[in-house]
């Protein structure tokens, strides 16, 4: 059965319509990622799932049963907050024991509880501090202790890494992973943040303007997006959309820049496009599918020559901006593919891993 | 700061400090003074020894006992305008009563000047028969700091981050659980400031006191004013019982001084 079901799900604050009839199952045990830009309506799913907020037409149901007009608390759900949410006026062992205190269980389970939790996220040492002692990565374990002692059926966390540094968050982040792991619950989490969701989830959700622009595991959506938004949402730097037009070439097809150039695709894809020759469609590369062209290409790889305008190099790999069919594209090459600006380079496009997306309805084809 | 600063700094507070208190230290003094003393030329700056006879009079007289009216008084109106007022507030502050401008029109109501609805509410109490009670009174205060306390208690609430209420929620509070366990810890200087003010509000009242009370209920403040005669003012009498009414107010200021500063300060640091 489901942990969680959401069936045509609506929600209004005034005059916004922040969730539009979202439907969404989650089974148990899986970590579901919600994401999207602010203002997707991500956070509003999450605290209506929570409670917090009040649908406003559908259902939501949490191990089958109908919870839309049950409070939060009988809802078996335990939640981390953003800004870490813990009571400033007590210690932290009493910040983790909080929940359990409200729900009268023996303070002797508890204490076995909270030394337990503690212990799964080294802070043993912390629990005589109060919060303002304590550093923000320190803060979000202390909140991430006060949710698992709960023992709930659906763990919600609400951008728990936001406020926290980046190298605190890869940390925290592996440590939301390998909790997930050990707990084996059912989480919800949302964010914004692409590498979080790729990095953590079972199973991602994409919001956009309040409805699921696509579901799926994370690298099926990165290799498969079904719409130009979610191609353009998932990796960094984002996928590089250039107009083009569809052409037959030779016995196959190719896509044709805006400045002449013709790309060959590689004929396994070419059955389902033949119905669409001769009409414009956007081609979508992901940086990291462009390379320096050797002199003889593998089978698949479309050459192309170019004027590389900005170099940013990152240690490990090097971004080349350059003019790709008239519009401005990223290429991500190895350390010393390109020197300096303005040097000409060869680029091999890997037109195996490209999607051509129709440019009326932003559809991948 | 160099020595001579600071010894100039020390004399310039010690001046002040000693100007400001001088009218109360003549207040009590004079209270423990003879009659004759009181009246002295050159003053006496101290009296020869201390008497304590003008307070005995206050209580063999049975004067004393408008303290402890006062005390009830004030004492029952702060708790209740207290309870009523937070838990008005917080509705206020969380769920956004009334709109907009409903807080607004609350603490307009504290702006009406008290001498204007002195006598209506005096001709309605007539009426009701409230006239000489406790509860007259009590309800007169509760009603009269209403609106300083919704006031005060919004902004305070206001201040609590409301992931802390969701939080409880979700961890298995109903309403009134967040509001016990985390709203008043949350704001407990605010809410023992606000309490002291409204207290002092209503232990200092003396329109009200004066029209609506006769002889069951007089508060101190209106049986210090039945001390100023005609032909001669009972200063002996007047400095006793001003002494016996500050003395409470005094104490609960000097054991919350702690909170009273943080919370009227409270608002100041906000982001």
């Amino acid at each position: 059965m489901a942990d969680l079901k959401l069936t045509q799900l609506h929600k209004h604050y005034g005059a916004v319509h922040a969730v539009r009839g979202v439907d969404l199952e989650i089974p148990a045990g899986e970590f579901t990622v919600l994401v999207g830009s602010s203002g997707c309506g991500k956070s509003t799913l999450l605290r209506t799932i929570a409670g917090l907020e009040q649908a406003d037409q559908g259902s939501i149901e949490i191990a089958g049963q109908v919870v839309n007009d049950m409070p939060p608390r009988d809802r078996d759900i335990a939640m981390v907050f953003q800004n870490y949410a813990l009571y400033p006026y007590m210690k932290v062992y009493d910040n983790i024991a909080f929940g359990l205190r409200v729900r009268k269980m023996p303070e002797a389970d508890i204490a076995q509880k909270v030394k337990s939790a503690a212990d799964m996220l080294a802070i043993g040492h912390l629990l005589d501090r109060y919060p303002r002692q304590m550093s923000g990565g320190q803060l979000q374990r202390v909140a991430i202790g006060r949710a698992i002692v709960r023992n709930a059926r659906l763990y919600l966390f609400d951008e728990p890494l936001s406020n926290l540094d980046a190298q605190l968050r890869d940390e925290m982040r592996s440590e939301i992973k390998r909790l997930h792991q050990e707990l084996g619950k059912t989480f919800i989490y949302v964010t914004h943040d692409q590498i979080e969701a790729m990095t953590l989830a079972d199973r991602i959700v994409l919001l956009r303007e309040g409805q699921i622009e696509q579901a799926g595991a994370p690298l099926d959506m990165f290799e498969r997006p079904a719409t130009q938004y979610v191609a353009g949402f998932l990796g960094s730097p984002p996928m590089n959309f250039v107009p083009a037009r569809l052409v037959a070439q030779g016995g196959g097809y190719a896509v044709r820049l805006e400045d002449g150039a013709e790309l060959a695709l590689p004929p396994a894809r070419v059955a389902k496009l033949a119905a669409r020759a001769d009409q414009p469609v956007t081609l979508g590369l992901r940086p990291e599918h462009m390379s320096r062209a050797e002199a003889a290409l593998r089978p698949g790889l479309a050459r192309y020559s170019s004027r590389v305008d900005l170099v940013q190099p990152t240690g490990s790999r090097t971004y080349a901006t350059f003019k790709l069919g008239g519009v401005e594209a990223i290429a991500e090459l190895d350390a010393h593919d390109v020197q300096r600006a303005n040097e000409r380079i060869e680029l091999a496009l890997d037109m195996n891993r490209a999607v051509l997306i129709e440019p009326s309805t932003h559809r991948v084809l | 700061m160099s020595k001579g600063t600071l010894f100039w700094r020390y004399v310039a507070a010690i001046a002040i400090t000693v100007f400001f208190l001088f009218p109360i230290y003549w207040l009590f003094i004079i209270s423990f003074k003879t009659p004759d003393e009181i009246f002295s030329f050159p003053p006496k700056w101290y009296p020869g020894q201390i008497h304590f006879g003008n307070y005995a009079v206050l209580f063999k007289d049975g004067d004393a006992v408008t303290v402890w009216n006062s005390l009830v008084v004030a004492g029952v109106s702060t708790v209740l305008a207290m309870i009523l007022g937070t838990l008005c507030a917080y509705s206020i502050a969380r769920f956004r009563t009334g709109g907009e401008n409903l807080a607004n029109w609350i603490i307009s109501q504290r702006m009406v000047p008290p001498i204007a609805i002195v006598f209506p509410v005096f001709l309605m109490y007539v009426k009701l028969g409230l006239v000489d009670t406790y509860i007259g009174i009590i309800l007169l205060y509760t009603a009269f700091n209403l609106p300083y306390v919704i006031w005060m208690m919004r902004g305070y609430i206001q201040d609590v981050p409301k992931a802390l209420e969701e939080s409880a929620l979700v961890d298995g509070c109903t309403r009134w659980q967040v509001i016990w366990k985390v709203v008043f810890p949350m704001c407990r200087a605010g809410l023992l400031a606000t309490a002291i003010f409204t207290f002092i509000f209503a232990w200092n009242e003396f329109l009200f006191a004066l029209v609506l009370t006769r002889t069951e209920v007089t508060t101190y403040t209106v049986q210090v004013t039945h001390y100023f005669g005609g032909q001669s003012n009972f200063w002996a009498k007047i400095s006793a019982m001003s002494v016996l009414g500050t003395l409470p107010v005094f104490i609960a200021v000097a054991f919350m001084q702690k909170y009273l500063v943080r919370g009227i300060s409270l608002g100041a640091v906000k982001g």
